[in-house]
Protein backbone atom coordinates (compact mmCIF):
# COMPACT_ATOMS: atom_id res chain seq x y z
CA UNK A 1 0.00 0.00 0.00
CA UNK A 2 2.75 2.39 1.02
CA UNK A 3 4.38 1.92 -2.35
CA UNK A 4 1.26 2.97 -4.22
CA UNK A 5 0.90 6.08 -2.06
CA UNK A 6 4.52 6.98 -2.53
CA UNK A 7 4.88 6.27 -6.23
CA UNK A 8 1.37 6.87 -7.56
CA UNK A 9 2.43 9.56 -10.09
CA UNK A 10 4.83 7.09 -11.68
CA UNK A 11 2.24 4.32 -11.67
CA UNK A 12 -0.33 6.62 -13.25
CA UNK A 13 2.16 7.62 -15.94
CA UNK A 14 2.69 3.95 -16.66
CA UNK A 15 -1.02 3.18 -16.87
CA UNK A 16 -1.60 6.28 -19.02
CA UNK A 17 1.19 5.25 -21.38
CA UNK A 18 -0.23 1.72 -21.63
CA UNK A 19 -3.64 3.15 -22.53
CA UNK A 20 -2.14 5.60 -25.03
CA UNK A 21 -0.04 2.88 -26.71
CA UNK A 22 -3.05 0.56 -26.91
CA UNK A 23 -5.54 3.13 -28.19
CA UNK A 24 -3.19 4.67 -30.77
CA UNK A 25 -1.94 1.28 -31.95
CA UNK A 26 -5.46 -0.08 -32.17
CA UNK A 27 -7.03 2.87 -33.98
CA UNK A 28 -4.24 2.97 -36.58
CA UNK A 29 -4.49 -0.82 -36.89
CA UNK A 30 -8.24 -0.57 -37.54
CA UNK A 31 -7.63 1.90 -40.37
CA UNK A 32 -4.74 -0.03 -41.90
CA UNK A 33 -6.41 -3.39 -41.34
CA UNK A 34 -9.66 -2.31 -43.01
CA UNK A 35 -7.73 -0.97 -46.00
CA UNK A 36 -5.85 -4.28 -46.21
CA UNK A 37 -9.08 -6.26 -45.99
CA UNK A 38 -10.58 -4.23 -48.83
CA UNK A 39 -7.42 -4.95 -50.85
CA UNK A 40 -7.74 -8.66 -50.10
CA UNK A 41 -11.30 -8.89 -51.42
CA UNK A 42 -10.73 -6.47 -54.33
CA UNK A 43 -10.60 -7.58 -57.98
CA UNK A 44 -7.06 -6.17 -58.41
CA UNK A 45 -4.61 -9.12 -58.26
CA UNK A 46 -1.48 -7.16 -57.22
CA UNK A 47 -3.35 -5.53 -54.33
CA UNK A 48 -4.66 -8.90 -53.19
CA UNK A 49 -1.19 -10.38 -53.34
CA UNK A 50 0.40 -7.45 -51.49
CA UNK A 51 -2.20 -7.57 -48.72
CA UNK A 52 -1.78 -11.35 -48.41
CA UNK A 53 1.99 -11.05 -48.12
CA UNK A 54 1.57 -8.28 -45.54
CA UNK A 55 -0.77 -10.39 -43.42
CA UNK A 56 1.46 -13.47 -43.59
CA UNK A 57 4.51 -11.48 -42.52
CA UNK A 58 3.01 -9.47 -39.70
CA UNK A 59 0.81 -12.17 -38.25
CA UNK A 60 3.73 -14.57 -38.04
CA UNK A 61 6.47 -12.30 -36.75
CA UNK A 62 6.75 -12.31 -32.95
CA UNK A 63 5.78 -8.86 -31.66
CA UNK A 64 8.98 -8.60 -29.64
CA UNK A 65 11.12 -9.25 -32.74
CA UNK A 66 9.15 -6.59 -34.61
CA UNK A 67 9.52 -4.03 -31.82
CA UNK A 68 13.26 -4.69 -31.52
CA UNK A 69 13.66 -4.42 -35.27
CA UNK A 70 11.78 -1.10 -35.32
CA UNK A 71 13.25 0.45 -32.19
CA UNK A 72 16.89 -0.53 -32.69
CA UNK A 73 16.95 -1.13 -36.43
CA UNK A 74 15.31 2.03 -37.78
CA UNK A 75 18.01 4.40 -36.45
CA UNK A 76 20.54 2.39 -38.48
CA UNK A 77 18.64 3.15 -41.67
CA UNK A 78 18.45 6.81 -40.77
CA UNK A 79 14.99 7.02 -39.21
CA UNK A 80 14.97 8.12 -35.60
CA UNK A 81 11.64 7.78 -33.83
CA UNK A 82 11.00 8.21 -30.10
CA UNK A 83 10.62 4.79 -28.47
CA UNK A 84 6.96 5.51 -27.68
CA UNK A 85 6.18 5.90 -31.37
CA UNK A 86 8.26 2.84 -32.20
CA UNK A 87 5.92 0.99 -29.86
CA UNK A 88 2.84 2.45 -31.52
CA UNK A 89 4.21 1.58 -34.96
CA UNK A 90 4.99 -2.00 -33.97
CA UNK A 91 1.57 -2.52 -32.37
CA UNK A 92 -0.14 -0.98 -35.40
CA UNK A 93 1.71 -3.11 -37.95
CA UNK A 94 1.10 -6.30 -36.00
CA UNK A 95 -2.54 -5.69 -35.01
CA UNK A 96 -3.46 -4.54 -38.53
CA UNK A 97 -2.77 -8.05 -39.83
CA UNK A 98 -5.17 -9.53 -37.26
CA UNK A 99 -7.79 -6.82 -37.95
CA UNK A 100 -7.55 -7.60 -41.67
CA UNK A 101 -8.05 -11.33 -41.13
CA UNK A 102 -11.03 -10.80 -38.83
CA UNK A 103 -12.72 -8.37 -41.21
CA UNK A 104 -12.14 -10.72 -44.11
CA UNK A 105 -13.63 -13.70 -42.30
CA UNK A 106 -16.49 -11.45 -41.17
CA UNK A 107 -17.15 -10.63 -44.82
CA UNK A 108 -17.14 -14.33 -45.61
CA UNK A 109 -19.89 -15.02 -43.06
CA UNK A 110 -22.40 -12.96 -45.07
CA UNK A 111 -24.38 -15.33 -47.29
CA UNK A 112 -23.35 -15.14 -50.94
CA UNK A 113 -26.98 -14.56 -51.95
CA UNK A 114 -26.94 -11.15 -50.28
CA UNK A 115 -24.02 -9.98 -52.38
CA UNK A 116 -25.61 -11.40 -55.50
CA UNK A 117 -28.90 -9.67 -54.71
CA UNK A 118 -27.07 -6.39 -54.15
CA UNK A 119 -25.20 -6.75 -57.44
CA UNK A 120 -28.39 -7.61 -59.30
CA UNK A 121 -29.93 -4.28 -58.24
CA UNK A 122 -26.90 -2.56 -59.73
CA UNK A 123 -24.54 -1.85 -56.84
CA UNK A 124 -20.84 -1.78 -57.69
CA UNK A 125 -17.94 -3.26 -55.68
CA UNK A 126 -17.85 -0.47 -53.10
CA UNK A 127 -21.65 -0.20 -53.03
CA UNK A 128 -22.01 -3.90 -52.24
CA UNK A 129 -19.41 -3.63 -49.49
CA UNK A 130 -20.68 -0.39 -48.01
CA UNK A 131 -24.46 -0.96 -47.99
CA UNK A 132 -24.90 -4.73 -47.83
CA UNK A 133 -21.84 -6.70 -46.76
CA UNK A 134 -20.05 -4.54 -44.19
CA UNK A 135 -23.14 -3.58 -42.12
CA UNK A 136 -23.91 -7.29 -41.70
CA UNK A 137 -20.33 -8.41 -41.41
CA UNK A 138 -19.63 -5.83 -38.72
CA UNK A 139 -21.96 -7.60 -36.28
CA UNK A 140 -20.02 -10.83 -36.46
CA UNK A 141 -16.75 -8.91 -36.23
CA UNK A 142 -17.32 -7.11 -32.93
CA UNK A 143 -16.14 -9.94 -30.71
CA UNK A 144 -13.02 -10.79 -32.76
CA UNK A 145 -12.12 -7.10 -33.00
CA UNK A 146 -12.45 -6.74 -29.22
CA UNK A 147 -10.08 -9.69 -28.94
CA UNK A 148 -7.62 -7.85 -31.17
CA UNK A 149 -7.95 -4.85 -28.86
CA UNK A 150 -7.15 -7.01 -25.83
CA UNK A 151 -4.27 -8.51 -27.79
CA UNK A 152 -2.97 -5.00 -28.47
CA UNK A 153 -3.30 -4.16 -24.78
CA UNK A 154 -1.39 -7.27 -23.72
CA UNK A 155 1.12 -6.73 -26.51
CA UNK A 156 1.77 -3.17 -25.39
CA UNK A 157 3.56 -4.63 -22.36
CA UNK A 158 6.35 -5.76 -24.69
CA UNK A 159 7.17 -2.09 -25.23
CA UNK A 160 8.81 -2.38 -21.80
CA UNK A 161 11.59 -4.28 -23.59
CA UNK A 162 12.28 -1.18 -25.71
CA UNK A 163 12.20 0.99 -22.55
CA UNK A 164 8.84 2.69 -23.03
CA UNK A 165 7.65 3.77 -19.59
CA UNK A 166 4.42 1.81 -19.59
CA UNK A 167 2.87 -0.27 -16.82
CA UNK A 168 5.13 -3.30 -17.07
CA UNK A 169 8.27 -1.17 -17.29
CA UNK A 170 7.20 0.97 -14.31
CA UNK A 171 6.43 -2.17 -12.31
CA UNK A 172 9.83 -3.58 -13.04
CA UNK A 173 11.57 -0.30 -12.17
CA UNK A 174 9.64 0.07 -8.90
CA UNK A 175 10.47 -3.49 -8.08
CA UNK A 176 14.16 -2.77 -8.42
CA UNK A 177 13.72 0.25 -6.14
CA UNK A 178 11.46 -1.30 -3.49
CA UNK A 179 11.96 -5.09 -3.79
CA UNK A 180 8.24 -5.69 -3.24
CA UNK A 181 7.90 -7.95 -6.22
CA UNK A 182 4.81 -9.99 -5.41
CA UNK A 183 2.69 -7.02 -4.40
CA UNK A 184 3.77 -4.90 -7.37
CA UNK A 185 3.11 -7.62 -9.90
CA UNK A 186 -0.33 -8.25 -8.44
CA UNK A 187 -1.08 -4.53 -8.79
CA UNK A 188 0.09 -4.52 -12.41
CA UNK A 189 -1.85 -7.71 -13.07
CA UNK A 190 -4.99 -6.10 -11.69
CA UNK A 191 -4.40 -3.06 -13.91
CA UNK A 192 -4.19 -5.20 -17.06
CA UNK A 193 -7.10 -7.38 -16.00
CA UNK A 194 -9.37 -4.43 -15.32
CA UNK A 195 -8.44 -2.80 -18.63
CA UNK A 196 -9.21 -5.98 -20.59
CA UNK A 197 -12.43 -6.60 -18.63
CA UNK A 198 -13.44 -3.02 -19.41
CA UNK A 199 -12.75 -3.63 -23.10
CA UNK A 200 -14.72 -6.89 -23.04
CA UNK A 201 -17.64 -5.12 -21.36
CA UNK A 202 -17.57 -2.30 -23.92
CA UNK A 203 -17.45 -4.94 -26.65
CA UNK A 204 -20.57 -6.63 -25.31
CA UNK A 205 -22.37 -3.27 -25.22
CA UNK A 206 -21.38 -2.56 -28.82
CA UNK A 207 -22.41 -6.04 -29.89
CA UNK A 208 -25.81 -5.62 -28.23
CA UNK A 209 -26.23 -2.22 -29.88
CA UNK A 210 -25.50 -3.49 -33.40
CA UNK A 211 -27.23 -6.86 -33.03
CA UNK A 212 -30.22 -7.23 -35.32
CA UNK A 213 -33.54 -6.72 -33.54
CA UNK A 214 -36.03 -9.54 -33.04
CA UNK A 215 -38.25 -8.36 -35.85
CA UNK A 216 -35.46 -8.41 -38.41
CA UNK A 217 -34.01 -11.67 -37.12
CA UNK A 218 -37.33 -13.43 -37.66
CA UNK A 219 -37.78 -11.95 -41.12
CA UNK A 220 -34.79 -13.29 -42.97
CA UNK A 221 -31.85 -15.61 -42.90
CA UNK A 222 -29.33 -14.14 -40.50
CA UNK A 223 -25.60 -14.19 -41.19
CA UNK A 224 -24.48 -17.76 -41.60
CA UNK A 225 -22.74 -18.85 -38.43
CA UNK A 226 -19.73 -21.05 -38.92
CA UNK A 227 -20.90 -24.50 -37.96
CA UNK A 228 -19.28 -26.07 -34.94
CA UNK A 229 -15.94 -24.87 -33.76
CA UNK A 230 -14.31 -21.80 -35.23
CA UNK A 231 -10.58 -21.84 -35.59
CA UNK A 232 -9.30 -19.17 -33.27
CA UNK A 233 -6.48 -16.92 -34.32
CA UNK A 234 -3.11 -17.39 -32.71
CA UNK A 235 -2.21 -14.99 -29.94
CA UNK A 236 -0.33 -11.88 -30.86
CA UNK A 237 2.41 -11.66 -28.28
CA UNK B 1 -3.98 -17.98 -53.61
CA UNK B 2 -6.21 -21.02 -53.66
CA UNK B 3 -9.29 -21.30 -55.80
CA UNK B 4 -11.45 -21.45 -52.68
CA UNK B 5 -10.60 -17.97 -51.48
CA UNK B 6 -11.18 -16.62 -54.97
CA UNK B 7 -14.73 -17.96 -55.13
CA UNK B 8 -15.44 -16.68 -51.63
CA UNK B 9 -14.62 -13.11 -52.63
CA UNK B 10 -15.45 -13.22 -56.34
CA UNK B 11 -19.07 -12.71 -55.44
CA UNK B 12 -18.47 -9.09 -54.48
CA UNK B 13 -18.08 -8.07 -58.10
CA UNK B 14 -19.45 -9.21 -61.45
CA UNK B 15 -17.31 -11.10 -63.89
CA UNK B 16 -15.76 -8.03 -65.54
CA UNK B 17 -16.64 -7.15 -69.13
CA UNK B 18 -14.15 -5.69 -71.60
CA UNK B 19 -14.34 -2.23 -70.00
CA UNK B 20 -14.04 -3.69 -66.52
CA UNK B 21 -11.06 -5.83 -67.55
CA UNK B 22 -9.36 -2.77 -68.96
CA UNK B 23 -9.95 -0.91 -65.73
CA UNK B 24 -8.66 -3.80 -63.66
CA UNK B 25 -5.55 -3.94 -65.86
CA UNK B 26 -5.00 -0.21 -65.40
CA UNK B 27 -5.48 -0.37 -61.64
CA UNK B 28 -3.25 -3.45 -61.45
CA UNK B 29 -0.50 -1.62 -63.31
CA UNK B 30 -0.89 1.42 -61.08
CA UNK B 31 -0.85 -0.63 -57.91
CA UNK B 32 2.22 -2.57 -59.04
CA UNK B 33 3.93 0.77 -59.61
CA UNK B 34 2.77 2.00 -56.21
CA UNK B 35 3.97 -1.09 -54.38
CA UNK B 36 7.26 -1.03 -56.28
CA UNK B 37 7.70 2.64 -55.37
CA UNK B 38 7.19 1.92 -51.68
CA UNK B 39 9.66 -0.99 -51.77
CA UNK B 40 12.15 1.07 -53.77
CA UNK B 41 11.88 3.93 -51.29
CA UNK B 42 12.58 1.51 -48.46
CA UNK B 43 15.54 -0.07 -50.22
CA UNK B 44 16.87 3.36 -51.18
CA UNK B 45 16.72 4.42 -47.53
CA UNK B 46 18.58 1.20 -46.61
CA UNK B 47 21.14 1.78 -49.34
CA UNK B 48 21.71 5.40 -48.47
CA UNK B 49 22.71 4.35 -44.97
CA UNK B 50 25.00 1.63 -46.26
CA UNK B 51 22.82 -1.21 -44.96
CA UNK B 52 22.58 -2.95 -48.32
CA UNK B 53 26.32 -3.57 -48.70
CA UNK B 54 26.86 -7.19 -49.69
CA UNK B 55 29.48 -7.78 -46.98
CA UNK B 56 26.80 -7.04 -44.39
CA UNK B 57 24.42 -9.67 -45.75
CA UNK B 58 26.59 -12.42 -47.26
CA UNK B 59 28.03 -13.57 -43.91
CA UNK B 60 24.59 -15.00 -43.11
CA UNK B 61 25.31 -17.73 -45.64
CA UNK B 62 28.51 -18.71 -43.85
CA UNK B 63 28.35 -21.89 -41.83
CA UNK B 64 29.70 -20.36 -38.61
CA UNK B 65 27.06 -17.61 -38.66
CA UNK B 66 24.37 -20.16 -39.38
CA UNK B 67 25.64 -22.46 -36.65
CA UNK B 68 25.58 -19.56 -34.19
CA UNK B 69 21.96 -18.77 -35.02
CA UNK B 70 21.15 -22.48 -35.18
CA UNK B 71 22.20 -22.79 -31.56
CA UNK B 72 19.58 -20.17 -30.75
CA UNK B 73 17.01 -21.94 -32.86
CA UNK B 74 17.62 -25.15 -30.91
CA UNK B 75 17.00 -23.22 -27.68
CA UNK B 76 13.79 -21.79 -29.13
CA UNK B 77 12.53 -25.21 -30.18
CA UNK B 78 13.49 -26.74 -26.83
CA UNK B 79 11.67 -24.04 -24.87
CA UNK B 80 8.62 -24.21 -27.15
CA UNK B 81 8.52 -28.00 -27.08
CA UNK B 82 8.93 -28.29 -23.34
CA UNK B 83 6.31 -25.59 -22.72
CA UNK B 84 3.85 -27.29 -25.07
CA UNK B 85 4.52 -30.69 -23.52
CA UNK B 86 3.53 -29.42 -20.08
CA UNK B 87 1.05 -26.69 -20.97
CA UNK B 88 -1.25 -28.70 -23.23
CA UNK B 89 -2.08 -31.50 -20.75
CA UNK B 90 -2.24 -28.91 -17.98
CA UNK B 91 -4.63 -26.85 -20.11
CA UNK B 92 -6.81 -29.90 -20.59
CA UNK B 93 -6.91 -30.44 -16.82
CA UNK B 94 -7.82 -26.79 -16.30
CA UNK B 95 -10.62 -27.09 -18.86
CA UNK B 96 -11.98 -30.20 -17.14
CA UNK B 97 -11.71 -28.37 -13.82
CA UNK B 98 -13.64 -25.42 -15.17
CA UNK B 99 -16.36 -27.71 -16.51
CA UNK B 100 -16.50 -29.75 -13.29
CA UNK B 101 -19.72 -29.83 -11.27
CA UNK B 102 -17.82 -29.05 -8.05
CA UNK B 103 -18.28 -25.24 -7.68
CA UNK B 104 -15.02 -24.71 -5.76
CA UNK B 105 -12.97 -26.57 -8.34
CA UNK B 106 -14.65 -24.86 -11.28
CA UNK B 107 -14.31 -21.35 -9.85
CA UNK B 108 -10.65 -21.88 -8.95
CA UNK B 109 -9.96 -23.13 -12.48
CA UNK B 110 -11.94 -20.24 -13.98
CA UNK B 111 -10.07 -17.66 -11.90
CA UNK B 112 -6.72 -19.20 -12.85
CA UNK B 113 -7.62 -19.21 -16.54
CA UNK B 114 -8.97 -15.66 -16.60
CA UNK B 115 -6.02 -14.32 -14.64
CA UNK B 116 -3.33 -15.75 -16.87
CA UNK B 117 -5.27 -14.99 -20.03
CA UNK B 118 -5.69 -11.37 -19.02
CA UNK B 119 -2.15 -10.43 -18.06
CA UNK B 120 0.88 -10.04 -20.34
CA UNK B 121 3.45 -12.81 -20.29
CA UNK B 122 6.24 -10.28 -19.87
CA UNK B 123 4.78 -9.38 -16.49
CA UNK B 124 4.91 -13.03 -15.43
CA UNK B 125 8.46 -13.26 -16.72
CA UNK B 126 9.54 -10.21 -14.71
CA UNK B 127 7.73 -11.57 -11.68
CA UNK B 128 9.75 -14.79 -11.88
CA UNK B 129 12.94 -12.98 -12.74
CA UNK B 130 12.72 -10.54 -9.84
CA UNK B 131 10.50 -12.13 -7.21
CA UNK B 132 12.09 -15.57 -6.94
CA UNK B 133 15.60 -14.37 -6.09
CA UNK B 134 14.01 -12.30 -3.31
CA UNK B 135 12.92 -15.56 -1.70
CA UNK B 136 16.32 -17.07 -2.31
CA UNK B 137 15.06 -19.45 -4.98
CA UNK B 138 17.21 -19.79 -8.05
CA UNK B 139 15.91 -21.46 -11.17
CA UNK B 140 17.87 -22.17 -14.35
CA UNK B 141 17.27 -19.59 -17.09
CA UNK B 142 15.52 -22.20 -19.23
CA UNK B 143 12.80 -22.59 -16.61
CA UNK B 144 12.65 -18.84 -16.02
CA UNK B 145 11.36 -18.66 -19.57
CA UNK B 146 9.45 -21.92 -19.79
CA UNK B 147 7.45 -21.66 -16.54
CA UNK B 148 5.81 -18.33 -17.52
CA UNK B 149 5.19 -19.78 -20.99
CA UNK B 150 3.45 -22.76 -19.38
CA UNK B 151 1.36 -20.59 -17.06
CA UNK B 152 0.12 -18.35 -19.87
CA UNK B 153 -0.28 -21.04 -22.49
CA UNK B 154 -2.12 -23.45 -20.18
CA UNK B 155 -4.75 -20.76 -19.63
CA UNK B 156 -5.28 -20.12 -23.33
CA UNK B 157 -5.24 -23.81 -24.28
CA UNK B 158 -7.71 -24.51 -21.46
CA UNK B 159 -10.19 -22.31 -23.30
CA UNK B 160 -9.40 -24.12 -26.55
CA UNK B 161 -10.11 -27.49 -24.92
CA UNK B 162 -13.26 -26.16 -23.28
CA UNK B 163 -14.55 -24.97 -26.64
CA UNK B 164 -13.71 -28.37 -28.10
CA UNK B 165 -15.50 -30.27 -25.33
CA UNK B 166 -18.55 -28.02 -25.71
CA UNK B 167 -18.51 -28.53 -29.46
CA UNK B 168 -19.05 -32.28 -29.10
CA UNK B 169 -22.71 -33.04 -29.64
CA UNK B 170 -24.88 -33.09 -26.51
CA UNK B 171 -26.34 -36.44 -27.62
CA UNK B 172 -22.95 -38.06 -27.06
CA UNK B 173 -23.23 -37.41 -23.31
CA UNK B 174 -26.72 -38.86 -23.34
CA UNK B 175 -25.62 -41.86 -25.36
CA UNK B 176 -22.81 -42.45 -22.88
CA UNK B 177 -25.26 -42.29 -19.98
CA UNK B 178 -27.69 -44.56 -21.81
CA UNK B 179 -25.20 -47.39 -22.06
CA UNK B 180 -24.47 -47.05 -18.37
CA UNK B 181 -21.22 -45.06 -18.29
CA UNK B 182 -20.65 -42.64 -15.44
CA UNK B 183 -20.13 -38.98 -16.43
CA UNK B 184 -16.40 -39.42 -15.83
CA UNK B 185 -16.24 -42.50 -18.04
CA UNK B 186 -18.29 -40.76 -20.74
CA UNK B 187 -15.88 -37.84 -20.69
CA UNK B 188 -12.83 -40.09 -20.91
CA UNK B 189 -14.05 -42.65 -23.40
CA UNK B 190 -16.52 -40.73 -25.56
CA UNK B 191 -16.17 -36.96 -25.35
CA UNK B 192 -12.44 -36.34 -24.99
CA UNK B 193 -11.26 -38.41 -27.96
CA UNK B 194 -13.59 -36.40 -30.19
CA UNK B 195 -12.84 -33.06 -28.53
CA UNK B 196 -9.09 -33.48 -28.82
CA UNK B 197 -9.44 -34.23 -32.51
CA UNK B 198 -11.62 -31.15 -32.95
CA UNK B 199 -9.12 -28.82 -31.31
CA UNK B 200 -6.04 -30.18 -33.05
CA UNK B 201 -5.82 -27.23 -35.51
CA UNK B 202 -6.25 -24.74 -32.65
CA UNK B 203 -3.49 -26.52 -30.73
CA UNK B 204 -1.12 -26.03 -33.67
CA UNK B 205 -1.97 -22.33 -33.52
CA UNK B 206 -1.24 -22.41 -29.78
CA UNK B 207 2.18 -23.73 -30.76
CA UNK B 208 2.62 -20.61 -32.93
CA UNK B 209 1.79 -18.48 -29.88
CA UNK B 210 4.31 -20.40 -27.80
CA UNK B 211 6.98 -19.95 -30.44
CA UNK B 212 6.32 -16.22 -30.39
CA UNK B 213 6.32 -16.14 -26.59
CA UNK B 214 9.68 -17.87 -26.51
CA UNK B 215 11.22 -14.64 -27.86
CA UNK B 216 10.94 -13.36 -24.30
CA UNK B 217 14.08 -15.39 -23.69
CA UNK B 218 15.58 -12.09 -24.85
CA UNK B 219 14.51 -10.62 -21.50
CA UNK B 220 15.65 -13.49 -19.27
CA UNK B 221 18.88 -14.03 -21.27
CA UNK B 222 18.01 -17.60 -22.13
CA UNK B 223 19.84 -18.70 -25.23
CA UNK B 224 16.99 -18.78 -27.74
CA UNK B 225 16.94 -17.30 -31.22
CA UNK B 226 16.05 -13.71 -30.37
CA UNK B 227 18.64 -13.57 -27.58
CA UNK B 228 21.21 -15.27 -29.76
CA UNK B 229 20.48 -12.54 -32.31
CA UNK B 230 21.29 -9.98 -29.66
CA UNK B 231 24.56 -11.78 -28.88
CA UNK B 232 25.37 -11.77 -32.56
CA UNK B 233 24.69 -8.04 -32.81
CA UNK B 234 27.03 -7.35 -29.92
CA UNK B 235 29.78 -9.27 -31.73
CA UNK B 236 29.25 -8.30 -35.38
CA UNK B 237 27.46 -4.94 -35.05
CA UNK B 238 25.28 -5.90 -38.03
CA UNK B 239 22.13 -4.92 -36.18
CA UNK B 240 19.55 -4.54 -38.93
CA UNK B 241 20.78 -7.59 -40.81
CA UNK B 242 20.81 -9.90 -37.80
CA UNK B 243 17.35 -8.95 -36.60
CA UNK B 244 15.94 -9.19 -40.13
CA UNK B 245 17.37 -12.70 -40.50
CA UNK B 246 16.11 -13.71 -37.04
CA UNK B 247 12.64 -12.33 -37.75
CA UNK B 248 12.57 -14.07 -41.11
CA UNK B 249 13.28 -17.42 -39.42
CA UNK B 250 10.38 -16.88 -37.03
CA UNK B 251 8.09 -15.83 -39.88
CA UNK B 252 8.89 -18.93 -41.93
CA UNK B 253 8.41 -21.30 -38.97
CA UNK B 254 5.13 -19.72 -37.92
CA UNK B 255 3.92 -19.51 -41.50
CA UNK B 256 4.44 -23.24 -41.97
CA UNK B 257 2.72 -24.05 -38.66
CA UNK B 258 -0.23 -21.77 -39.48
CA UNK B 259 -0.58 -23.31 -42.93
CA UNK B 260 -0.52 -26.78 -41.39
CA UNK B 261 -3.25 -25.78 -38.93
CA UNK B 262 -5.42 -24.33 -41.70
CA UNK B 263 -4.93 -27.35 -43.93
CA UNK B 264 -5.84 -29.72 -41.09
CA UNK B 265 -8.89 -27.60 -40.28
CA UNK B 266 -10.04 -27.59 -43.92
CA UNK B 267 -9.55 -31.37 -44.12
CA UNK B 268 -11.60 -31.95 -40.99
CA UNK B 269 -14.32 -29.62 -42.28
CA UNK B 270 -14.48 -31.55 -45.58
CA UNK B 271 -14.76 -34.80 -43.66
CA UNK B 272 -17.47 -33.38 -41.45
CA UNK B 273 -19.35 -32.10 -44.48
CA UNK B 274 -19.14 -35.43 -46.27
CA UNK B 275 -22.45 -37.31 -46.06
CA UNK B 276 -21.94 -39.92 -43.39
CA UNK B 277 -25.52 -40.49 -42.23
Amino acid sequence: MQIILEYWPLLLTGIGTTIALTLLGYVFALVLGTALAVCRVSPIPPLRAAATVYVEIFRNIPLLSLLILIAFGLPDVGLVLPYFWCGVLGLTLSSAAFVCENIRSGINTVPIGHAEAARSIGLGFFGVLRFVILPQAFRTMVQPLVNVFIGTLIGSSLCAAITVTETTYVTQQLNIRTAEAVFLFLVAGVVYLSLSLLAAWAGRRIEAAVAPGDRRARGGDGPARGAGLRLQGAGQA
Amino acid sequence: MSARSTTATQVLFDAPGPKGRARIRLLSALSVLGIAAILALGLWQFGRNGQLAADRWLPYLRSDYLAFLGEGLVGTLQATGMAALVAFPFGLLLALGRLARNPVLSSVAAAWIEFFRGIPMLLVVYAFLLALPAFGITVPRFWMLVIPMILVSSATTAEVFRAGINAVDRGQHEAGAAIGLTPGQTMRAVILPQAVRLVLPSLILALVSLLKDSTLGYVVSFNELQFQGRNMVSITRYLVQTYVVVSAIYIVLNFLLTKAALALDARMRRRAAAPTA
